[in-house]
């Protein structure tokens, strides 16, 4: 039987629902002997912005049972770099790119947006108003509904491309963003990024990390991702990419049936390069096995059934 | 070429209190690897997992599907001890410091290890056979280009990938050739191999845990407690030694505090060399910028990747914080 797993998220079609997440590998590059990123749905390259950011001192990267804090900082080479360089260097991947940007002010996004709109090789932008490792006056964007949708709009105003607002989980009620999301022009919500949390180094009684707050992600977080999924497809009609701590096939199933269109693999990748091709393989068996002929019929088929 | 393969165990042992030597059978990664480069080892449950191609599907089992214990969930970085390019096998070292190494510690004879490697950039003295265009293939004889006398300096357990450095810069080099720099103002006119290992630790039984003497090296032995060799500081011994016999570079690895008291030495006497460094790692191929170091001089400095870049970087363009 044949089936069909190509998803379309705001126009923007993909010939599977998995995506590789922001910031877990890099701008793809470095994954190619392991991963054959044609044949991922789409690459979301790391987070940009303006300027190259040097990032935060190290250590960057801790663990916790089942998950990973990192505090990366956004460190990229700025947006000039990926327009010169790195995005004619990934054309060769017959993959279609997601450009992450991120800004300090709602006018840096929308420079942004400007300067990528009409550059050849970009299939959507993702908004990252949820970095926990880089503020706007001491909070993420993301984490209040006003400041969401001013940047949404600004973002939305400067491109003809698909935007996809990537949100936190670190707010009260994850909804009110994604409603304000929605009501300024976002296309589709990518949810969730990483939770904040912090490690201390016993030995030398101190915060493990150099920036002292990370952002955790990983197998510990999927079911606030699932959950965080889950409500906003109640509350939203755009479609969703889901992420946190998808490892397998059957992680990302949960969250198609909470509601996700497409999924995206990050902490994985760090653990096995070839991560997300393995998920979206499982998932097209799972299909076959299963007697599904579309992979969208599953999407919020949790939601039917009870619950 | 790296790889990722789950690599059988031929041996493991314990060599020292809380050290153990791990064989693997990875014949391309032994094949493939340079001293100074590292394999990222997922210490539990990751042999499945660990499988680009994933796993065989059915309900309940799906893609990767059984992913073993996900914690711990990141691979950890270890060096290369020693390869053996015929039988197939590459070693390494590793002290039992956490729960990555702690459960790599139980792995037995006959299982599995899932390993991604060789990564990063070695060992690159100048004057390595390696160099020269000579093949480095098992039992072709070596040729000495350079006649260089490199210094090869280890405190603690960064020792274990440079003894598979002073391996290949010394295997068939003949014995007590006269290196370029002999009978140069304030050399001692002996002999000299063109390989010396200066190796510190805090103790004798620290020192055991790799032993050079089996290698056609001159060697120098520090420790701390004085229980062998110079009691004190190998960057003290090193500095006292190469005064009266030069060595044209250094290639060392040790803890930071050795490293940046030996970087005042080599700047001291004008030398050039490279370090080893580490660094906590994400994905350990240069992608997540996890493993970042400061690369450049005080002024102006920028972050670089350790598991990409490096590990080994130009000694003097190492900023310490
Ligand atoms: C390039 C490189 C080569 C190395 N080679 C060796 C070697 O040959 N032999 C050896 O004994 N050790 C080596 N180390 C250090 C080794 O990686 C750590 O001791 C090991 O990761 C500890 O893991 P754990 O789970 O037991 O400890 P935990 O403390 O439980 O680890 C928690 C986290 O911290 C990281 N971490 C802990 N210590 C270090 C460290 N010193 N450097 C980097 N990350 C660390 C771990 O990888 C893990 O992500 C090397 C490190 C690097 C970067
Ligand atoms: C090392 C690392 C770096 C990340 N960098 C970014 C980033 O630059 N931009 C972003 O939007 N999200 C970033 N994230 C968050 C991921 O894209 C993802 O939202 C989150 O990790 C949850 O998914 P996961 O559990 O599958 O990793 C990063 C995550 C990790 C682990
Ligand atoms: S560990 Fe990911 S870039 Fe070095």
């Amino acid at each position: 039987m044949k089936t069909k797993t190509a998803v379309d998220i705001a126009g923007l079609k993909l010939k599977n629902p998995v995506l590789t997440a922001s910031g877990t590998v890099g701008f793809g590059e470095e994954y190619a002997p392991y991963l054959d990123l044609s044949g991922l749905g789409a690459l979301v390259v790391k987070t940009i912005t303006l300027k190259p950011r040097a990032g935060n001192p190290p250590p960057r990267i801790t663990e916790t049972p089942a998950g990973v804090i990192n505090a990366v900082g956004l460190q990229n080479p700025g947006v000039e770099a990926l327009v010169a360089d790195i995005l004619p260097r990934l054309a060769r991947f017959g993959v279609p790119v997601i450009v992450s940007i991120a800004g300090e002010t709602a006018g840096e996004y929308a420079r942004l947006a400007g300067r990528l709109d009409g550059v050849p090789g970009i299939a959507a932008l993702e908004v990252n108003i949820s970095c926990p490792n880089v503020k706007a006056g001491g909070i993420a964007f993301g984490t209040e509904p006003a400041m969401t949708a001013e940047v949404v709009r600004r973002v939305r105003e400067n491109t003809a491309l698909p935007v996809i607002a990537k949100l936190s989980p670190n707010v009260t009620d994850i909804r009110t963003i994604a409603l304000a999301a929605a009501g300024a022009g976002a296309d589709a919500l990518s949810l969730i990024n990483t939770l904040s949390a912090m490690v201390i180094d016993v030995e030398r009684r101190r915060p493990l990390l150099g920036n002292v707050f990370g952002g955790l992600s990983g197998p510990a977080v999927r079911p606030v991702a699932v959950r965080a999924v889950w409500q906003v497809y109640r509350a939203v009609a755009l479609p969703l990419i889901g992420m946190g701590g998808i490892m397998t096939a059957r992680d990302a199933l949960e969250f198609i049936l909470a509601g996700a269109r497409a999924v995206a693999v990050g902490t994985a990748n760090l653990v096995n390069p070839g991560a997300a091709a393995a998920v979206a393989a499982g998932l097209e068996q799972y299909l076959a096995e299963q007697g599904i002929g579309d992979i969208n019929e599953l999407v919020g088929a949790a939601h039917r059934t009870g619950g | 070429m790296t790889y990722i393969t789950d690599a059988k165990v031929v041996s493991h042992r314990r060599v020292a209190a809380g050290c153990r030597r791990l064989v693997l059978a990875a014949p391309d990664i032994a094949q493939a690897v340079k001293p100074g480069q590292f394999l990222h080892v997922r210490c539990d449950g990751g042999t499945r997992a660990g499988h680009p191609r994933g796993a065989p599907t059915s309900v309940g089992r799906i893609g990767l599907g059984w992913v073993g214990s996900a914690d711990p969930l990141l691979r950890r970085p270890l060096s290369v001890h020693d390869a053996d390019r015929e039988r197939g096998t590459v070693t390494i070292l590793y002290r039992v410091v956490g729960r990555g190494t702690g459960l790599l510690a139980e792995k037995r004879t006959g299982e599995r290890v899932n390993v991604l490697g060789p990564l990063g950039r070695g060992f690159e003295p100048p004057g390595h056979p390696r160099q020269s265009g000579h093949p480095c293939q098992p039992g072709h004889p070596r040729q000495w280009v350079g006649h260089r006398r490199v210094a090869i300096v280890g405190g603690g357990l960064g020792v274990v990938p440079l003894f598979f450095l002073a391996r290949e810069l010394s295997v068939g080099v003949p014995p007590g050739i006269q290196p370029a720099n002999a009978g140069t103002p304030g050399h001692s006119g002996v002999p000299r191999r063109a390989v010396a290992v200066f190796q510190g630790a805090r103790t004798a039984a620290e020192l055991d845990v790799v032993d050079f003497s089996i290698l056609p090296v001159d060697l120098f032995t520090a420790t701390d407690d004085g229980s062998r060799g110079h009691a004190g500081s190998v960057v003290e011994l090193f500095l006292d030694t190469v005064c009266h016999e030069p060595v044209d570079w250094v290639s060392a690895a040790g803890p930071p505090g050795m490293l940046r008291a030996l970087a005042g030495a080599l700047e001291t006497l004008g030398l050039s060399g490279e370090f080893s460094l580490e660094e906590r790692m994400g994905c350990g191929i240069g992608a997540c910028v996890c493993c970042s170091c400061r690369i450049g001089t005080p002024e102006r400095w920028e972050y670089r990747r350790v598991c990409a870049d490096g590990p080994v970087f130009p000694a003097r363009e190492v900023v310490w914080e």
